[in-house]
């Protein structure tokens, strides 16, 4: 129905990240791709058959790109399916996720990739991509079949929450992926530092009694990481970079050359160690918070550049998992519905450009793997989101739409409502009025 | 029989109830609350050399000891602690029944809260387990030590031992000495030694030292000549024998060397310190018999006997904040 009907979305403020334009505007999307954009709240001379759209002010721009999406399936149906994650990615004004390897099994061969890619074609909500592994088994000891799940459509590599220790074998995956012309996600965390952590080292978790992991566990990982892209060649994504010390060898690294970029997840430019008071395990996540200069470095890194990509890091974990003492609780929170609003925050309250933010979860992730999408212009995909970027709105948990409840930011007063999230023309999401 | 109207008195007349519904933490305590304790605790110590020691102070009332990890000392210090007020109690050691088929934490505490309890004794190897229990059940929960974090009535008994040995709290000089990083017993007692008002030390390997410690308000050191220097008291603290043997220090007669107590390493103390642990100790590791066993200068015995009644005071407390209604009310679970 709606897929051949054209439709006009007028009077919005619309935001550009391939061209830096945020201002008024309005879009015409037909067919399943954008059709025009004019830089003026009204189109003239719109012929009858179209539907209209007015948005009131409120913010259109690309729908969001999420690069590190965790289900359950397979393997852990009652966690998140993947239909779940696309409903809450659509309520969320995602319009394209990453799925994790890391599922059981994993996504280690082309079957595996194709698979995902079978489960979303059904689903039909919004574009489904599989990251695949970059060891069998994400055991981090043996290359996986690279070269065949990129073909079969595999967008990066990567173990996931899991570290390859191994240096060996993580020079060789760089190496390997490169030749293919992936890039290569690793999670930088000294792993024998973090044996058994689940908070950072400082004297908060000391006197909370938890078993921390000194913040610069990442930056040793990190530098070893760089050192390997750089003789390599290869491609490296920092996957969740949190620590100041490591944003400064980033820095160092981009200076000289290296072929790198960084995400940050939202939950770590949003919350500080002390979040974990009360022992709360919503807050536990991995990497674990950090220290708020941390934050603040990270929140400076996104302003400046330094850090292209901002991620949900939606981890979904069912209350069994984290109604336990805060050590022994699953780490991670759920975020596709909270990383919009999440992410405004920065904008109404840290000052960031909603350009620079929208480019964060658009247009630069979208370029980072290689995918069509995070433009506002003729020809693009109509993949869109319209959010009333005031609106207030305060997280209730049990009311995500995904199947796990665990959000850092249930309780959180946010702004920023998603009004319709758009996937090739068709609506996917629609707030109730 | 008039002392122990006395008591009863003691815990009636107090200006303000105690405000907590839970006993979780010596560092939520503030001074009136514990000074309170501490003397309703002295009261408890002259009842239990009485031939009568009991009380209908908790009678009717349920007590469970819930222990995840073995005790002996602690358990059955609650458990005598309870009965002397009259309370029924009821030990469950979860290591033998369902917990190990996969119930949880939770599970186990909301199935014991259906039976109606009215104070819930835990002891678990994760830190923040009774903050978790103390949210999820209708009963009173008491901290009987959570993982590293803490374990208040352990710090509340060596309060009352230091009080009863020395007159007061105030102005003594404790030295903590051992594996602070993953003890309980350091951290509640850092908490209230210094709430009362004395000058708590913390020595060990650097190994064996929280990250920030130095931010709590104590002095840390790594030698015992420079730590006990003037002590008044030195607090021994158990080491855990797998922590040994190469993890945290090289082998237990390093570790003995450096920081084992003997009489030798004692001398650098105050004259006339005294010497407490939390017990079970490790003879020939973190403390030398013959320090352990001189009462001239072994508060050891008096800590256990300190610990019924210091635990008599918390349950006397509590009491009075248990529910007298006749409830319906489901657990939030």
């Amino acid at each position: 129905m709606a897929r051949s009907q054209p439709i006009a979305f007028l009077d919005a403020r619309l935001v550009d990240p391939e061209t830096g334009y945020d201002g008024p505007g309005a879009a015409i999307v037909v067919e399943g791709v954008i059709a025009d954009v004019v830089r003026r709240p009204q189109i003239d001379s719109l012929s009858g058959d179209i539907r209209r759209i007015d948005c009131g002010g409120a913010m259109l721009a690309p729908g969001l790109v999420d690069l590190r999406v965790k289900t359950g399936e397979p393997g852990a149906e009652p966690k998140e399916t993947l239909k779940s994650a696309s409903r809450a990615a659509a309520a969320g004004g995602v319009t394209a996720i990453v799925i994790q390897p890391d599922t059981d099994p994993a996504i280690d061969d082309p079957a595996m990739v194709d698979f995902i890619f079978r489960r979303a074609r059904d689903i039909e909500l919004v574009h489904v991509y599989p990251a695949g592994a970059a060891t069998r088994r994400c055991e981090g000891q043996r290359i996986a079949e690279l070269g065949l799940m990129r073909e079969a459509g595999a967008v990066y590599f990567t173990d996931a929450d899991r570290t390859i220790a191994d240096s060996k074998v993580f020079r060789r995956v760089l190496s390997y992926a490169n030749g293919f012309g992936a890039a290569v996600a690793h999670r930088p965390a000294d792993p024998y530092l973090s044996v058994g952590a689940c908070a950072t080292e400082g004297e908060f978790a000391g006197r909370m009694g938890l078993p921390s992991v000194p913040a610069i566990a990442e930056r040793i990982m990190l530098e070893r990481d760089l050192a390997l892209a750089e003789i390599t060649g290869g491609r490296l994504i920092v996957d969740q970079i949190t620590t100041e010390g490591a944003l400064e060898s980033l820095k160092r690294a981009k200076d000289r050359g290296v072929r790198v970029a960084a995400t940050a997840s939202i939950n770590h430019l949003s919350f500080n160690e002390l979040d974990i008071g009360d022992y709360r395990t919503f807050a536990r996540l991995d990497p674990p918070l950090r220290a708020e200069a941390d934050r603040q470095a990270l929140i400076a890194g996104l302003a400046s550049g330094l850090v292209e990509v901002v991620v949900s890091a939606h981890a979904p974990a069912p209350a069994e998992d984290k109604r336990l003492p805060f050590a022994e609780a699953a780490p991670g929170g759920v975020g596709l519905e909270t990383l919009l609003p999440a992410l405004l925050s920065l904008h109404h309250e840290g000052g960031i450009s909603l350009v620079t933010l929208i480019r964060a979860v658009t247009l630069a992730p979208a370029r980072l793997i290689g995918l069509d999408a995070g433009r506002m212009a003729p020809g693009a995909p109509a993949d869109l989101v319209l959010c009333d970027i005031g609106a207030p709105l305060r997280i209730d948990a049990d009311k995500l739409i995904s199947k796990s409840k665990n959000s850092p930011f249930d309780g959180r007063r946010l702004q920023g409502r998603v009004l319709l999230t758009m996937v090739g023309g068709r609506i996917v999401h629609q707030a109730e009025a | 029989m008039d002392e122990a109207l006395g008591i009863e008195r003691l815990i009636g007349e107090r200006t303000f109830a105690f405000p907590q519904r839970h006993f979780l933490s010596a560092a939520a305590l503030n001074r009136p609350d514990a000074e309170a304790l501490l003397a309703l605790a002295d009261a408890f110590v002259a009842l239990n050399l009485r031939p009568d020691k009991k009380l209908a102070t908790l009678r009717g009332r349920t007590m469970v000891n819930l222990f995840f990890e073995s005790s002996t000392r602690t358990q059955s210090s609650f458990e005598i602690a309870a009965k002397r007020l009259g309370a029924d109690t009821v030990n469950m050691a979860p290591r033998n029944s369902s917990i190990t088929k996969g119930e949880t934490l939770i599970d186990t505490a909301v199935t014991l809260n259906a039976m109606k309890p009215d104070i819930l004794v835990v002891r678990h190897g994760a830190s923040g387990a009774a903050d978790l229990l103390a949210q999820k059940v209708s009963c009173s929960v008491i901290n009987a030590g959570d993982g590293w974090r803490e374990h208040p009535t352990q710090a509340l008994l060596d309060a009352l031992t230091l009080r009863r040995a020395f007159g007061r709290v105030e102005g003594l000089v404790v030295a903590i000495c051992g594996d602070v990083l993953h003890s309980r017993v350091a951290r509640s007692n850092v908490a209230l030694l210094q709430l009362l008002g004395a000058e708590v030390r913390l020595v060990g390997p650097p190994t064996l030292m929280p990250a920030g410690a130095d931010q709590w308000g104590v002095s840390i050191h790594h030698q015992m000549k420079t730590g006990l220097a003037g002590a008044d008291v030195v607090m021994m603290l158990r080491l855990q024998l797998e922590r040994m043997d190469g993890a945290f220090v090289p082998s237990t007669r390093e570790y003995f060397r450096y920081w084992g107590l003997d009489a030798e390493k004692l001398a650098f103390a105050a004259p006339g310190a005294k010497v407490m642990h939390p017990g079970p100790m490790n003879r020939g590791v973190e403390i030398e018999s013959g320090v352990a066993d001189d009462p001239e200068i072994s508060l050891i015995q008096s800590q256990v006997e300190m610990g019924v009644a210091a635990r008599m005071a918390v349950l006397a407390s509590l009491a009075a904040r248990l529910d007298n209604v006749e409830t319906t009310r489901a657990p939030r679970g």
